[in-house]
């Protein structure tokens, strides 16, 4: 272990270099961590609605008990449908109520009478809700019908948009940093030139002189995930409760600590993988 | 144990090192390599150690051919030289102890032994007292021998001592040479480069004298020859 103990010296000795490779890679899995939690949280979010094939019928006003009950049993007829439920003005506020239950103003603005009443409709396939939902439409009492095929389509189309960005940073980032981190070897190197000949001239194996530079190179990445990932999970848990809030009724949230720490020993591994390749780039590009 | 045959080494610059040069050096001999700057002296311990190859020639050590010798052996031949290089090449940033104890830890020895075997050498050098120095506050003299004790932790077979007594006043170069003929005494076989005449004169030893990269003189063909 004698070569950690020559490693620590170099960082100490020159700690601008270091602090510059730590935050670079820092950077790089920070942005890693938080593309991660992020398509983590929106594949679920996707699952979660394909899980519940669902269309919701928010009825006119006017309409009357009786032509809900219908169109309920009209429905129910096809079939298709697993379940249907109605929820009427009244359970629409206590919904309401519950969901806004620490802001008094919101409840204050809200009646009964402003609120639809609705039927929720669940198929037991997810293709056969668009004849449904062109069943409901077709009523003259429906207003809207809210299909999640489309809140699905949305977020699928947005989470491929978020993942090529993910992806393409996650690239340029790690190009960055594996540059940066052969430039920094490489001045260290450069600095102990005389000290490695010595070396070289009363026997020293090749791995002797470099494992040095490689484990430092390895600490640096491994320093930075670990501080990226700390951040990120950070920031994520203390924005827990405005998630929460705002992907309300869809329970991803809070994120179990089992998968925070799932991330944090893939990016550990990542580390040392990316610190030990750009400090060998550099130890075959600088010692020869 | 040490065979040059027919060596002749060219530079980049076209310069010939050293050329035509056939010597041999038994085992537990004590050499004296002699000759004025550029005559060809370190590059004869450069090809010893495999710092360089030999343009033309052959070069053994220990029945190693090191012209043939691949590149990963080159650190197993270096442990059983031990070297003084002209220039020292002590770590400034290390103090003595450190300094002595590198080759041991390059071979990987256990570090409770490493660190008996420094001790040991440090005293029969004489340097124990300064183990804890740093290059940087010791004299001449001191140096040398923080040298020679790091060229010889190792026990090695072979010692190169190149112009050992180079910058030193007369005492201290004596001290240095009785240090390195005890050395020899004990079975180490030493070549000492120099340009020390009387330290060459009072000592009855083996001379082989370069100039210009060619063997102008080696008193052991001549004694054979006398023999002939």
């Amino acid at each position: 272990m004698k070569f950690i103990k020559s490693s620590l010296r170099n960082i100490r000795r020159s700690p601008y270099q270091a602090f510059a490779a730590v935050l670079i890679m820092m950077l790089t899995f920070l942005t890693i961590s938080f593309f991660t939690f992020l398509l983590t949280g929106s594949s679920r979010v996707i699952n979660f609605f394909e899980s519940k094939p669902q269309v919701t019928a928010f009825f006119k006003n006017e309409t009357k008990q009786n032509d809900i009950n219908a169109l309920e049993s009209q429905v129910k007829n096809t079939g298709k449908v697993s379940s249907v439920r109605f929820v009427s003005k009244q359970e629409a506020l206590k919904i309401y109520r519950e969901q806004n239950k620490d802001d008094p103003l919101l409840l204050d603005l809200v009646t009964a009478d402003i609120l639809p009443a609705s039927l929720e409709i669940s198929t037991f396939k997810i293709s056969d809700l668009s004849g449904i939902s062109e069943t409901l439409k077709g009523s003259p009492d429906v207003s809207e019908v809210i299909f999640q095929k489309d809140i699905v389509s949305t977020l699928v189309s947005w989470t491929a948009a978020v993942r090529k960005i993910g992806i393409g940073l996650i690239i340029v980032l790690s190009l960055v940093s594996t540059f940066i981190m052969i430039t920094i070897i490489g001045i260290r190197i450069s600095q102990r030139k005389e000290d490695i000949e010595i070396m070289r001239l009363i026997g020293a194996s090749d791995w002797y002189i470099r494992w040095p530079f490689l484990f430092e190179g390895m600490f640096y990445a491994v320093i930075g995930a670990a501080i990226g990932w700390t951040i990120a999970s950070l920031v994520l848990w203390y924005s827990t409760p405005f998630l929460s809030s705002f992907l309300r009724g869809i329970p991803i949230l809070p994120v179990s600590p089992i998968f925070l720490f799932e991330v944090l020993l893939a990016e550990l591994i990542f580390a040392m993988i990316l610190g030990f390749l750009s400090s060998f780039l550099a130890v075959l590009r600088y010692l020869r | 144990m040490i065979k040059l045959d027919k060596v002749s080494k060219k530079f980049g610059t076209g310069v010939f090192g050293l050329a035509d040069i056939s010597l041999s050096v038994e085992k537990k001999e004590f050499v004296f390599l002699v000759g004025p700057t550029g005559s060809g002296k370190t590059t004869i311990f450069r090809l010893l150690i495999r710092e360089i190859l030999p343009t033309e020639g052959t070069v053994i050590v220990n029945d190693w051919d090191l012209t043939k010798l691949p590149k990963h052996q080159i650190p197993h031949l270096r442990k059983k030289i031990g070297v003084v290089f002209q220039d020292l090449k002590l770590l400034f940033d290390r103090t003595v102890f450190e300094n002595v104890l590198m080759p041991l830890e390059v071979t990987g020895v256990r570090v409770e032994e490493a660190k008996q075997r420094v001790e040991e050498v440090l005293t029969q050098i004489g340097i124990i007292e300064h183990k804890d120095k740093f290059p940087i506050q010791l004299s001449g003299g001191e140096l040398q021998r923080v040298a020679i004790a790091r060229a010889l932790v190792l026990s090695p077979q072979i010692l190169l001592a190149d112009e050992p007594t180079g910058n030193l006043d007369s005492a201290t170069s004596w001290e240095i040479v009785k240090l390195l003929s005890d050395i020899n005494e004990k079975g180490t076989t030493v070549i000492m480069a120099t340009h020390n005449v009387d330290i060459v004169k009072n000592l009855s030893k083996r001379v082989i004298a370069l100039e210009k990269g060619k063997l102008v003189r080696d008193d052991k063909v001549k004694k054979e020859e006398n023999k002939k």
